[in-house]
């Protein structure tokens, strides 16, 4: 069995009383694509927040490679080996395609602190930022700018940046939200290949995609885990097909 | 205009600086001087609001603040050396842009904006209301600094030609210093900061550090051009960081078109010819001015440089700042009503 | 300290804290609603001193004058926002800054060509010119007990009106415009500009009821704009109460800060020098609680 990457135990987070994350207890390891899918107003979203640093939890704790980590900022979360991707897309949009992975991979310098020699001019941190473009298929695009990008090809540049920034865990927030059938196709090959040496967490609404990747499955409802374990399991599940699948299924 | 073009204004405006001195008499050589000074001024300023995205309008506290120690520092009775006096001043105004941007860096947007001139203001009162340097009066320097390089004094800083081209020399490092910086991997860092600093840290950087050490550079060579200016004059008041001097450096900057190196220059320069325009025809001048201001404001929201075509993409220079200052500008906007965009789509 | 100057000093403190807190509710109002930064808030201050002092030499009553400024500087800040700032809403604070700053200027000129730059002062009314005893050493004008009371009145108001009106609920909220306007049912664009005719006159009235007080003078605008601004910064945006607590604290700091004489280890610090203290106190808030002391932790 391969190493857990991530765990957390009894997390949660409250919005002015409002249990958005209700102890939530998970692990995702090494090689496994772990699944967290829900409907609308979950916690999702707030879940990867909280592993992102991006919120900061009311309770419960989050360990990487078992160290605890709760409540680190995003930038520290980051350097452990964290690499994100955002349900809205959130990248450099004036820069290109290029630029945006540059500055991801540019993190990794240890520190930026640089200011004399060309940033171009780092050859480690450009050689860095080409293979997160051309694994996440964009090498065509590499020097348009984003602003510039379908929908879909901007969803990729997600991937890429947190991939240029060399993770070992990632968290995808909804990465084929709004992509056609050939574009989510596209990415998720590309997940399965990333799932050979890295650990993701994967939140999506496509059921497809995350029945052809997942590992393990975790179903969130009102914030609180509903089941989790091996898909077909999960999918078994009474509680679940009523509170969730069933109604996907029977449409 | 295209990229060849502007190549070839650059040098003849280069050129006209270099020869100036020899055709224009002295009132005209020491007002060009001026405007150089408050060309370095305004870059330093544009490396925040133009680059980096940080509104300040307290920056001449760190151009006041060097004023006032070349003048403390100054004897009486004898000069100072220029050496040790330019590094205290720019020491001193690094010093203080490292005090107060640990305070105002921890608030952002508006807060910042108000955060920064209540500090300048704080530093205005100092020195207004104290008898430390002369109270409202201000204080002069009777004579003024010798540059000397082992025992050799190659510039005479009383004689306005040689003055005239040490300014120019700095004016022009500065500019450099700032191109060959915004290239570098911090410059990356900080323009991206302005663009979306909430994924600058998701990505891994602490951008609170880097825009502390930003506010440091800033403040230095603001500080730089304090001392200049105040060389210049040989004296410093109150009003040299008062908010109607940063006020002023930051219209320049917009004036100019921020995000851009050629911005603060043509901003400066522009901006106190027309105040001179201005100044000789009423006592009210402000008010010209103020209505000048207005107008830029509404009409004219990216500058003069703005009205320039911008520079085609994918040429690897600075890919983000000129086109992209109105896009990002108003991503700012969104994001400062307080919570950060990841808060907002929270559930 | 004396007891007697103690409780003066107490109470010009709270006297000019509810002063600041009427400028102060004005410009985070008028952000709050309309999302502009007005640094042209303090020139509606300063308007108000000099229009107290011209209408009440005009018309022979501080009443009628505070009547008509009243007027005024509806229409004035009507008139601005119809010029002016219904450009910058969609617009970056930047530009906001840029010409609310080129405002200042304006306003500061238009100053000194109709009034000239004197320092004035305007007489109590004699309706609220005595004194009332408190003890038997301690008597305290009328007209400052007045003064506060029209403050409290107003801060009440507007408490009213952010807490309990669905306006109120809205700003609260952060709704946006399109919200508002389905929510309310009124055209928006009418609602902003009394919006902002409103801030204008509750910083120009704070001038005017100031102006007996202290005297009118060319740099009051700029000052009270620059406390106001460490009044926001302590007290965070979007909260009346904070706003409130805010003013009352740099009031009470400004008014002590330049009677008491520090003496720290010894060092007799300048009196001069305590006009700081302000500045010390947002220091350490900016320190302690970045976000303000009444708002709410985001992350």
């Amino acid at each position: 069995m391969s190493e857990t990457v991530l765990e957390t135990r009894n997390l949660s987070r409250h919005f002015e009383g409002l249990a958005a994350v209700d102890g939530v207890s998970l692990s995702c390891r090494m090689r496994e694509v772990h699944a967290v899918i829900g409907p609308n107003g979950a916690g999702k979203s707030t879940l990867v927040n909280l592993l992102s640093g991006d919120l900061r939890p009311s309770a419960g704790r989050v360990f990487l490679r078992g160290e605890e980590v709760t409540g680190f900022a995003p930038p520290r979360i980051s350097h452990l080996g964290v690499g994100r991707s955002y349900q809205k897309t959130n990248v450099f949009l004036p820069f290109t395609v290029f630029e945006n992975c540059r500055l991801a991979a540019q993190s990794r310098l240890g520190s930026s602190m640089r200011f004399f020699r060309p940033a171009r001019r780092y050859r480690a941190v450009s050689e860095a930022a080409m293979r997160a473009i051309e694994q996440a298929g964009l090498h065509r695009q590499a020097d348009k700018p984003v602003d510039t990008l379908s929908h879909g090809e901007q969803r990729q540049v997600e991937i890429a940046m947190a991939l240029a920034t060399e993770p070992s865990l990632l968290l995808l927030d909804e990465p084929l939200a709004g992509m056609g059938a050939e574009e989510s196709l596209q990415i998720v090959e590309l997940l399965k290949t990333l799932a050979d040496d890295h650990a993701i967490l994967l939140v999506e609404h496509d059921m497809d995609a995350v029945f052809a990747l997942a590992g393990t499955l975790t179903v969130m409802v009102n914030g609180a885990v509903l089941e989790s374990g091996e898909p077909e399991a999960v999918r078994a599940s009474r509680a679940v097909q009523l509170a969730y699948l069933g109604d996907e299924h029977h449409e | 205009m295209s990229h060849r073009y502007q190549q070839i204004a650059l040098l003849v405006a280069i050129a006209l600086l270099l020869v100036f001195p020899l055709l224009g008499d002295r009132f005209y050589v020491q007002f060009v001087t001026r405007m150089l000074i408050m060309v370095v001024f305004a870059s330093s300023l544009n490396l925040l609001v133009g680059y980096t995205g940080l509104v300040s309008l307290g920056h001449a506290a760190f151009f006041g603040i060097a004023g006032y120690i070349v003048a403390l520092y100054s004897p009486e009775a004898h000069a100072a050396g220029f050496w040790s006096s330019l590094a205290l001043s720019v020491g001193g105004a690094a010093l203080l842009a490292c005090l107060i941007g640990l305070l105002v860096l921890r608030t952002s947007g508006i807060f910042f904006i108000m955060a920064t001139l209540a500090f300048a203001e704080m530093l205005f009162y100092l020195f207004h209301d104290t008898s430390i340097a002369g109270g409202s009066d201000g204080i002069y320097i009777n004579e003024r600094p010798i540059l000397t390089i082992g025992g050799w004094v190659p510039i005479d800083l009383s004689n306005f030609v040689h003055f005239y081209y040490l300014v120019l020399a700095f004016a022009a490092a500065v500019i450099l210093l700032l191109r060959v910086i915004l290239q570098s991997p911090f410059g990356k860092v900080i323009v991206g900061i302005r663009v979306n600093e909430h994924r600058m840290r998701s990505i891994g950087f602490d951008t609170f550090r880097y825009k502390l050490v930003c506010f440091v550079i800033a403040g230095a060579l603001a500080g730089l051009a304090g001392y200049l200016s105040a060389v210049q004059f040989g004296v410093v008041n109150p009003e040299m960081l008062g908010w109607h001097q940063s006020g002023s450096v930051l219209m320049m900057v917009i004036l100019g078109g921020m995000g851009t190196l050629a911005g603060p220059v043509i901003g400066a320069f522009s901006l106190m010819m027309l105040e001179e325009l201005f100044q000789s025809m009423t006592k009210h001048w402000q008010l010209l001015t103020g209505v000048v201001i207005v107008l830029v404001a509404l009409y004219l929201p990216r500058g003069l440089a703005g009205l320039l075509p911008a520079r085609p993409a994918g040429n690897g220079e600075l890919p983000s700042a000129g086109s992209s200052a109105s896009r990002s500008a108003s991503s700012n906007t969104a994001s400062t009503g307080g919570a950060p965009a990841g808060v907002q789509d929270r559930v | 300290m004396d007891p007697t100057i103690f409780l003066i000093q107490l109470l010009n403190g709270v006297q000019y804290g509810l002063l600041l807190f009427l400028v102060a509710s004005g410009l985070t109002l008028i952000f709050g609603i309309m999302g502009v930064i007005n640094l042209a808030h303090g020139s509606f201050y300063m308007v108000g001193a000099y229009l107290a002092w011209s209408l009440t030499q005009a018309l022979g009553s501080f009443w009628l004058a505070l009547a008509a400024g009243i007027v005024l500087s509806v229409v004035l800040g009507m008139l601005l926002e119809w010029l002016f700032i219904r450009h910058l809403y969609r617009r970056d604070h930047l530009q906001q800054v840029l010409l609310t700053y080129g405002l200042i200027l304006v306003f500061s000129e238009l100053r000194s060509i109709l009034w000239g730059d004197d320092v004035h002062g305007v007489a109590v009314p004699a309706m609220l010119s005595g004194s009332i005893a408190l003890t038997e050493t301690l008597a305290y004008p009328v007209y400052r007990f007045w003064l506060s009371a029209i403050c409290v009145l107003l801060a009440g108001l507007m408490y009213y009106l952010i807490q309990h009106t669905r306006l109120g609920m809205m700003i609260r909220a952060g709704a946006t415009n399109r919200e508002m306007t389905q929510s309310l049912g009124i055209d928006i664009g009418l609602l902003y500009r009394f919006v902002f005719a409103f801030g204008v006159a509750l910083a120009a009235f704070a001038g005017m009821i100031a102006a007996p007080v202290s005297s009118v003078f060319p740099g009051m605008g700029n000052q009270v704009l620059i406390l106001c601004f460490v009044v926001v910064v302590i007290g965070g945006l979007g909260s009346v109460k904070g706003a409130l607590a805010a003013a009352l604290l740099i009031g009470l700091i400004d008014t002590f800060g330049k009677v008491v004489e520090f003496e720290l280890a010894g060092f007799q610090v300048l009196p001069e020098l305590a006009g700081m203290s302000v500045f010390v106190m947002m220091a350490i808030v900016l320190l302690w609680r970045p976000e303000g002391l009444f708002s709410r932790r985001l992350r």
